[in-house]
């Protein structure tokens, strides 16, 4: 199988400009379009491993960041998100495509792909039990994700938990991590092999670093998992790593606040939910130290099967 | 019958769903882009699940449609509780309630209805009762969305419906209207003909719709008199569904261009059956075509019309994008406003949007 590693950097770009650049994320087959250099750079580094797809087939999400041209080359240089002739977003100063690009994909999946119930979480693995890491942001649920992904775990999603209607099966779609602001330097410190694309300040989410995601989650991307628990997790400064159990009720109704797309759903967004709920364990976890938050995790994971 | 080769995919397919049967994934992927953008995926899912072709469609447009088959549960669900609170917000007042449109079709199961999404419910209420209605869907909750007091007056005065209201909570609109065609228009179709022909929605206590033909003409005018035609395919669609249901009805046809002629309606029902017939095939009966062409234009008005209209009506997607598509919109959308009013109140009216009315620069949100 082909990997967009396999095109020169020339090449890559010609695809970006021409007929797109066709990367599969997990179930998804995405066609990017740009004419941004630093974005195919971007792309080249943090989408290396992924799968490419032939040119010109069915693609799941167009995605098109290109840079105005005109007086707004020169001035204030902006990226812009097209999608079949319109634009459903104001645009962001150039530097901040890489970025842009990464909502744009997410939004494109909770905006369109009801065959599951999205919830805004994390998600990993290991020994085969899933873990749904949702979180509000600024919980330290990236940070926390980033860690246990840089010791082991699979990372099925940093921010989209897939849960599949049909089988309640946690389907995985992992891209880069975006990490934030102080939690750059922390997971830089605590995995220093780690491979960061350019360090973009000044988004609206303050300074965003995008991890890539390691080789091995994404070669099993076809590999649904079984939900094993559901932590929410809350960073807290000196605070001992802790699991505390939530109950079910009250486990239903957190990751309902959580969900994309989970009112649209009607009756099947609550028969999935339902069924996520009784199959996995609630805990909140406040943690300080990423060290010993790995400790509970490799606990919580048990021994392999 | 063969469907023609130069009329953009999506079309092909509405005409002809079989045409899906020889599509490769490159296609399949323009059509679902295409439909996307015209609002009609849910209705491709319906009209190839009605034809039986579902199964062949391969897995992953399959999958998209599936998608848009939760989605458009959630709209019906939604349409019959906005409804719902319609019915119960006028309870007391004693107004007929009618049904225009979109949700006329939904309550009323009508094939029109089927996978049509739409962002407002709009009803038609006597003139008189207008400030009664208006409190009492106040009092439950919806408020007027224009502040501007130019746009207040504009709508009260001129138009045929109050300013838009919004639930505050819900965020779900309304439009009240008392007429189909505003007060400054030169045609004035009689409200209280419409009115008096409405029937009741079968299973629906306390509400009615138009009748069959006004159902088709106030489609007609809405289509055809209006000056946006960002959903000109899918109010086209409503016209072929309606014509195909109500045209196997005795007597349908037959009434129409009359029907037509007393609600001064003669033109925008020839330009209904005439690009119908050429966009989506529509089989409307020679007779019927005839009767109307007495409210057609002359020929070269036709000619401009068709210009116009063909070049609009076609999916806004860059790939049906043709040479004077923008400038056709354009001219039609003057062309709407001119239909609105009389030439001084126009310029007028176009003055103040353009140069005194506030900018609303904030569209648009981040992800």
């Amino acid at each position: 199988m082909l990997t967009v590693s396999s095109l020169a950097p020339a090449q890559l770009r010609a695809r970006l400009s021409g007929p797109g650049l066709d990367v599969q994320t997990g179930p998804f087959a995405n066609r990017i379009h740009s004419n941004i250099p630093h974005l195919a750079a971007g792309l080249a580094v943090l989408y290396a491993d992924y799968p490419l797809n032939e040119a010109g087939g069915f693609a799941d999400f167009h995605l098109d960041l290109g840079q105005p041209g005109g007086i707004r080359r020169w001035w204030r240089p902006q990226v812009r998100f097209e999608q079949d002739g319109k634009f459903p977003f104001k645009p962001l100063p150039v530097a901040q495509a890489q970025p842009f690009c990464e909502w744009m994909m997410n939004w494109c999946v909770s905006n369109r792909a009801h065959g599951y119930l999205i919830v805004h979480a994390a998600v990993v693995e290991k020994h085969g039990r899933g873990i749904i890491l949702p979180a509000p942001p600024g919980s330290g649920k990236s940070t926390l994700c980033a860690a246990l992904v840089c010791r082991g775990w699979r990372l099925l999603s940093d921010e989209l938990a897939l849960v599949r209607h049909a089988d309640g099966l946690l389907v995985p779609v992992p891209r880069p991590v975006s990490l934030k602001n102080r939690s750059i330097e922390v997971i830089r410190a605590f995995a220093p092999e780690a491979v960061f694309g350019s360090v973009v300040h000044g988004t609206m989410k303050g300074t965003v670093g995008l991890m890539r995601a390691p080789g091995d989650s994404i070669r099993r991307a076809g590999e649904a998992v079984v939900p094993h628990a559901i932590v929410f997790p809350q960073w807290e400064d000196g605070a001992p790593a802790e699991l505390e159990p939530v109950t079910r009720a009250r486990l239903f109704m957190r990751v309902a606040d959580n969900a994309f797309n989970y009112t649209l759903l009607g009756a099947r967004g609550f028969d999935t939910l339902a069924g996520l709920a009784q199959r996995s364990a609630g805990y909140t976890f406040r943690y300080s130290k990423l060290d010993e938050a790995m400790a509970v995790f490799d606990a919580l994971a048990g021994e392999a099967p | 019958m063969s469907v023609p080769e130069s009329l953009p995919l999506l079309v092909r397919v509405l005409r002809s769903p079989q045409e899906v049967l020889a599509l490769d994934l490159a296609q399949w992927d323009l059509l679902l882009r295409q439909a996307a953008n015209a609002n009609l995926l849910v209705s491709m899912l319906y009209l190839l699940e009605d034809a039986g072709l579902l199964a062949a469609v391969p897995a992953a447009p399959r999958e998209h449609l599936e998608w848009t088959r939760l989605a458009a549960s959630n709209h019906a669900r939604g349409v019959r509780y906005e409804v719902a609170r319609i019915v119960a917000a006028l309870a007391g007042l004693d107004v007929p309630l009618i049904l225009l449109k979109g949700g006329a079709y939904a309550m009323a199961g009508l094939d029109a209805g089927r996978g049509r999404l739409f962002t407002d419910i709009d009803i038609l209420v006597p003139k008189p009762r207008l400030d009664e209605v208006e409190a009492a869907l106040m009092l439950h909750g919806w408020a007027s969305a224009h502040h501007d007091p130019y746009d207040q007056r504009y709508y009260r005065e001129w138009m045929h419906e109050i300013p838009p209201m919004v639930h505050v909570r819900r965020g779900n609109a309304i439009d009240v209207h008392h007429a189909i065609l505003p007060e400054t228009a030169a045609e004035r179709p009689d409200p209280d003909l419409l009115r008096a022909a409405a029937i009741p929605v079968a299973g629906e206590p306390g509400l009615f719709m138009l009748a069959p033909h006004d159902m088709f003409l106030h489609s007609a005018v809405h289509l055809f008199s209006d000056g946006e035609f960002d959903h000109g395919l899918r109010d086209l669609l409503d016209l072929h569904r309606l014509a195909l249901q109500f045209g196997a009805e005795p007597g349908f046809w037959e009434g129409l261009a009359p029907r037509a002629q007393a609600l001064q309606l003669g033109r925008p029902l020839y330009y209904a059956l005439r690009y119908l017939q050429r966009m989506l095939g529509t089989p409307v009966p020679p007779e019927v075509v005839r009767a109307a062409a007495a409210g057609g234009p002359g020929p070269l008005l036709r000619s401009l019309m068709d210009a116009l209209f063909l070049r609009v009506l076609p999916p806004h997607h860059p790939s049906c994008a043709g040479r004077f598509g923008a400038a056709a919109r354009f001219a039609l959308y003057v062309r709407g406003n001119w239909l609105r009013m009389p030439p001084f109140m126009l310029a007028r009216h176009l003055f103040h949007k353009a140069f005194i009315s506030p900018r609303d620069d904030a569209k648009g949100e981040q992800a």
